[in-house]
């Protein structure tokens, strides 16, 4: 128990980090998911065709396997970034994939007639999306979406394959520093507990504020 | 494949614009493809010697090496889970509060803790208690422990998820709590959750990769093994990352398959379970087949 009390600036320090990776990378798989639905819902084929690859490919390769190839492969090939940045873009990129899926359920979900009356005001494709769909297949969305959020919480731990000081890393060297593996580790993860489940209530207070009134 | 929903009969305008959008989008995409194997080529990175060593018989039985104790640890693992999951789940749901909530905080507390922090705590903190496995129990352990609380509240919704009549009708007939569940709830219930099992099992299996930063020698470990003997890290990563690719989709494809065809079948809702991103997907895309 005392050594996570002495040792508490470390988790805190590891949890900021986590916080950081896990927002920066959510708001850019937002936006990548985001585009990635609308490009796969597009009248457009090569657009359809290369949200589907991407969609396919990211989502069924492991974390840490992009990490490395991402991390140790490209800089071969000239493409270096520091290790949070190549965190928030690996992460972002992975989830980025999940969230497009759970849109593009979002805009299927939202009754047909919504599009066609959008048409047939003449509304073009964007606008039909932008305006009249979109906002619609979020409010949808949301209880998935939260559940993305809590997986990339856990899933940013997985950024210390490339040395990002995050909480798993923290607790991981800590753990070996020390010979009191169970509170060390245990600490770490009641810390991700005090995250995840702020996250739920938050998406729940979400889910009820933007819910249609039927 | 049917029309996607806010594509179908475009007007001539409509037609002509979705024309200029993909001569466009193809000529973008194009030049990224091309700025892409320029800048490989510029560095050599697709000379044929680097790609050479991968397709040596040698290499290839080295990393399949690899694939077979990625599936190893993926199976021993999923199909303990389900067993230690199928127990918590009957443990969440039964009467008696003593043996309701230490299934209800193990659920919960496994399910928010990363699989890699478990995974480091079975290989390098077991041991200094005195435990000590081969590397592949240290892994499978890790995911046993994650992949029953989530399995548990897969089974619970799966249970859950059954009408209450069938329960009731049970007891009517005088049928006790165990033969209820026996002989009516999980029999229909597990055919509910058959498609929800594979798509974690696309999960598990990704996450036996995380094998790697403890040394197991699976897949993605003889890759960067392979990848560092042959000074070819880059080409090696892709390729087992093709590997994975293979696998993981063939069986994400099976699980929405059998997502829609459940659905379409009993009428069921949808299992969902937070945190879980790979049954999340498979339910999103069944909600969309299975609306049109």
């Amino acid at each position: 128990m005392h050594v996570v009390l002495d040792n508490l600036d470390l988790y805190l320090e590891g949890a900021r980090l986590t916080v950081e990776l896990t927002l920066g990378s959510f708001a850019l798989a937002l936006v990548l998911g985001t585009l990635t639905a609308a490009a796969r819902v597009s009248p457009v084929p090569p657009l359809r065709a290369a949200g589907t690859f991407y969609v396919e490919t990211v989502r069924n390769t492991p974390l840490v396997v992009i990490f490395v190839l991402f991390y140790f492969g490209l800089p071969k090939a000239g493409v270096k970034y520091s290790p949070f940045v190549s965190g928030i873009i690996v992460l972002g990129l992975y989830t980025g994939t999940f969230v497009a899926e759970t849109v593009r359920s979002g805009i299927n979900a939202v009754a047909a007639g919504q599009a066609e009356a959008a048409r047939s005001l003449g509304l073009t494709f964007p606008q039909t999306l932008g305006i009249v769909i979109l906002p619609q297949a979020f409010r949808t969305v949301v209880p998935p979406l939260g559940s993305v959020f809590i997986a990339l919480i856990k899933n940013s731990s997985v950024a210390l394959v490339i040395g990002v000081q995050e909480l798993t890393f923290q607790a991981n060297h800590l753990a070996q520093a020390t010979a009191q593996a169970i509170p060390v580790y245990l600490g770490a993860g009641v810390v991700y507990l005090l995250m995840a489940l702020p996250s739920g209530w938050l998406v729940s207070v979400i889910e009820h504020k933007v819910a249609f009134k039927r | 494949m049917t029309a996607p929903l806010l594509a179908d009969d475009l007007g001539p305008r409509g037609k002509r614009r979705a024309l200029i959008a993909s001569v466009v989008s193809g000529v973008v995409i194009a030049a990224i493809v091309a700025v892409a194997i320029l800048r490989l080529s510029d560095k050599g990175q697709l000379d044929a010697s680097r790609w050479e060593p991968l397709t040596r018989w040698s290499v290839i039985r080295f990393l399949l090496g690899g694939l077979v104790q990625t599936l190893k640890a993926a199976v021993v693992a999923m199909v303990l889970a389900m067993i230690v999951g199928a127990l918590l789940a009957l443990g969440r749901l039964a009467r008696s509060p003593l043996v309701r909530w230490p299934a209800v905080a193990y659920i919960e507390f496994f399910r928010a803790v990363p699989v890699l922090l478990l995974i480091l705590f079975t290989a390098f903190g077991l041991p200094k208690y005195g435990v000590h496995l081969a590397l592949l129990w240290y892994l499978v352990i890790a995911l046993i422990a994650y992949n029953s609380a989530v399995l548990a509240e897969i089974f619970r919704s799966g249970i859950l998820s059954l009408d209450r009549g069938q329960t009731e009708a049970a007891y009517s007939l005088g049928l006790g709590y165990w033969q209820t569940m026996a002989s009516v709830v999980i029999p229909q219930a597990t055919r509910r959750m058959v498609p929800a099992i594979v798509s974690q099992l696309v999960t598990v299996l990704k996450d036996t990769s995380l094998g790697f930063v403890i040394a197991f020698e699976e897949l993605l470990r003889r890759s960067q093994i392979s990848g560092e003997f042959f000074g070819n890290p880059l080409q090696a990563f892709v390729f087992v990352a093709v590997i994975y690719i293979a696998v993981n989709f063939t069986l994400s494809r099976v699980a929405s398959r059998l997502e829609v065809r459940q659905r379409r079948r009993y009428q069921a809702g949808a299992i969902s379970v937070a945190g879980a991103e790979d049954l999340t997907v498979v339910e999103a895309r069944a909600d969309a087949a299975t609306r049109r």
